[in-house]
């Protein structure tokens, strides 16, 4: 089966074409086009106007790269939340109409569940991990318990992604900041203590946040404000994970999510795995970030599970909850 | 020293059995994290072994009954207390007959009063973290606890006693009622304001 997915929950505008082959993922093509604000955070209309000016060469763009043809596609899928409202309805829009004009099924998915799933989908050994999913907006730990994915930690202000931007924001660092802090970082010698906030497998990022404005209020050298604020950050995530791991007696440990490509956090988390005796995964940059592969994919589980919608069924939810979803296609 | 002889090893720390002057006792040890640098492993394992401390001698003096501490050793991250010999509340809730049952309930829900009018906020009660010996309802784990007095920190503290209730005891998850008694008739403020907090808790609906 061949699946378009169609990814639209924030700044970016992803569409990717899968095909399954004996029960894992095969990426035929995944387009990301990703919208970046002149200045401040994401502006959701500015960010849909811009899904909206791309979207339809960035289908046709995909087709020919795929090397398929439209009336090769089996199935449309499109992220049907969380996210900001004016993107989600774009890419429900343009899924909706394509799957009209194509005449082939139409599939609605969880962003978040579909992080996860393409773990799966891509590495065979990977059967049933727990996920730090550490995006801009997201940050969560999620595992498979009694038929839902549950949501195990979460962030309980900002995500991990925000607070770095914010403080890119703050010090004058281009969107996205991660990256550039991760370079800082490399240079940075002296640890600034920093708040470290856990509650059970929950945390949060905000005092942190503040304290390293702070820091660089006081003209502390940015590299090392970097430096700490990646390691407090992620070895707070990093336990919060290992929580859910020795909880869940699970021995997978999954990343997903744009701060996956973080060099440091995949060690942190890795070295971590290795302790305990579990595997390790992390997708290539292009299925953690916001694709449209990975929606894909949980398109086509979905509807191979025998989950089918109508266009009636397509209506969009920015609050869709990761353990909403009944995952009926895993036993 | 005699050998180690690890009972129990958890996400952060490891228990064993060892000798103390003479007592049988067991040792919590904060194990080390590769993964994090020295100087956040160090603060951490620090400040938290020196709060359970401080959590389990505040809760004494408030008459629920914990392991007496013989010893902390906060750079190691090693307290030492007295070995608890009985069974835990998990074990054996099941197997109880109903008098006892609702008896230890009200109980543990009077422990966790005396605890709330201190606001020792315990953090992870369950019934694996109940020892019943000698007739005593001994708590353990002080490791997620903290000092705070909001109505919500501690309606948080009573609901996952009765998720714990529901997902292990399943059977028996009316009895969290009894639980509630007991709190009610021990808790200086206004009980019932926490107990609506446990139901918007549930409304929220967010963990399992």
């Amino acid at each position: 089966m061949i699946c378009i997915g169609i990814e639209g929950t924030a700044h970016s505008i992803g569409i990717g074409i899968i095909r399954d082959e004996s029960n894992l993922c095969k990426v035929l093509s995944n387009n990301i086009k990703t919208y970046k604000p002149e200045k401040g955070g994401i502006h959701p209309r500015e960010a849909a106007n811009h899904h909206a000016k791309y979207i339809a060469d960035l289908i046709k763009e995909s087709v020919v790269k795929s090397e398929v043809d439209f009336s090769d596609i089996d199935l449309v899928s499109f992220s049907q939340g969380p996210g900001l409202g004016p993107c989600l309805r774009t890419a429900a829009t343009a899924a909706r109409a394509l799957s009209l004009s194509i005449d082939k099924p139409i599939i609605g998915v969880n962003h978040c569940v579909a992080h996860l799933e393409i773990g799966r989908g891509i590495f065979k050994d990977c059967k049933d991990p727990v996920l730090l999913y550490t995006s801009g907006a997201n940050t969560q730990v999620i595992g498979f318990a009694e038929g839902k994915y549950r949501v195990f930690g979460e962030t309980l202000d900002i995500g991990i992604g925000n607070c770095l931007d914010k403080f890119g924001r703050i010090v004058g660092l281009d969107f996205p900041s991660g990256p550039k802090i991760e370079n800082l970082a490399k240079n940075g010698r002296k640890y600034l203590d920093l708040p470290y906030t856990i509650k059970g497998m929950d945390i949060a990022f905000s005092g942190l946040l503040t304290a390293s404005q702070q820091y660089y209020n006081k003209k502390e050298s940015l590299e090392d404000i970097c430096f700490s604020m990646q390691e407090t950050c992620f070895a707070a995530l990093t336990e919060v994970t290992e929580r859910a791991m020795a909880h869940t007696e699970k021995d997978e440990v999954l990343l997903g999510g744009g701060v996956a490509s973080n060099k440091r956090l995949c060690d942190m988390v890795k070295t971590m795995a290795e302790d305990r005796g579990a595997s390790f995964f992390v997708p290539p940059k292009d299925l953690c970030i916001d694709n449209g592969a990975m929606i894909a994919w949980l398109g086509f589980l979905m509807y191979d599970g025998g989950i089918r919608m109508s266009i009636k069924d397509t209506i969009i939810d920015q609050r869709f909850r990761t353990d909403m979803v009944d995952v009926s296609w895993r036993d | 020293m005699t050998k180690k002889n690890v009972i129990y090893r958890g996400a952060e720390a490891e228990i064993c059995l060892s000798k103390y002057m003479g007592y049988k006792v067991v040792e919590k040890r904060r194990v080390k994290k590769r993964y994090r640098i020295k100087n956040i492993d160090d603060r951490l394992i620090s400040s938290r072994t020196k709060g359970e401390t401080k959590l389990i001698a505040e809760s004494r003096k408030q008459g629920v009954s914990v392991p007496i501490i013989f010893d902390v050793d906060l750079e190691e991250g090693i307290i030492t207390m007295e070995y608890i010999d009985g069974k835990r509340i998990k074990d054996i809730f099941n197997d109880l007959d109903d008098t006892e049952r609702e008896g230890i309930c009200r109980r543990i829900g009077e422990s966790i009063a005396w605890l709330h009018n201190a606001d020792i906020i315990h953090g992870d009660i369950t019934t694996s973290n109940m020892i019943l010996s000698d007739n005593q309802i001994y708590f353990i784990d002080f490791g997620l606890g903290e000092i705070n007095n909001e109505i919500e920190i501690k309606g948080v503290d009573l609901h996952v006693l009765m998720e714990a209730i529901e997902s292990t005891h399943s059977k028996y998850a009316d009895y969290f009622k009894f639980v509630l008694d007991g709190y009610k008739k021990e808790l200086k403020q206004d009980a019932n304001l926490v107990i609506n907090k446990i139901e918007e808790i549930v409304k929220r609906g967010r963990y399992r």
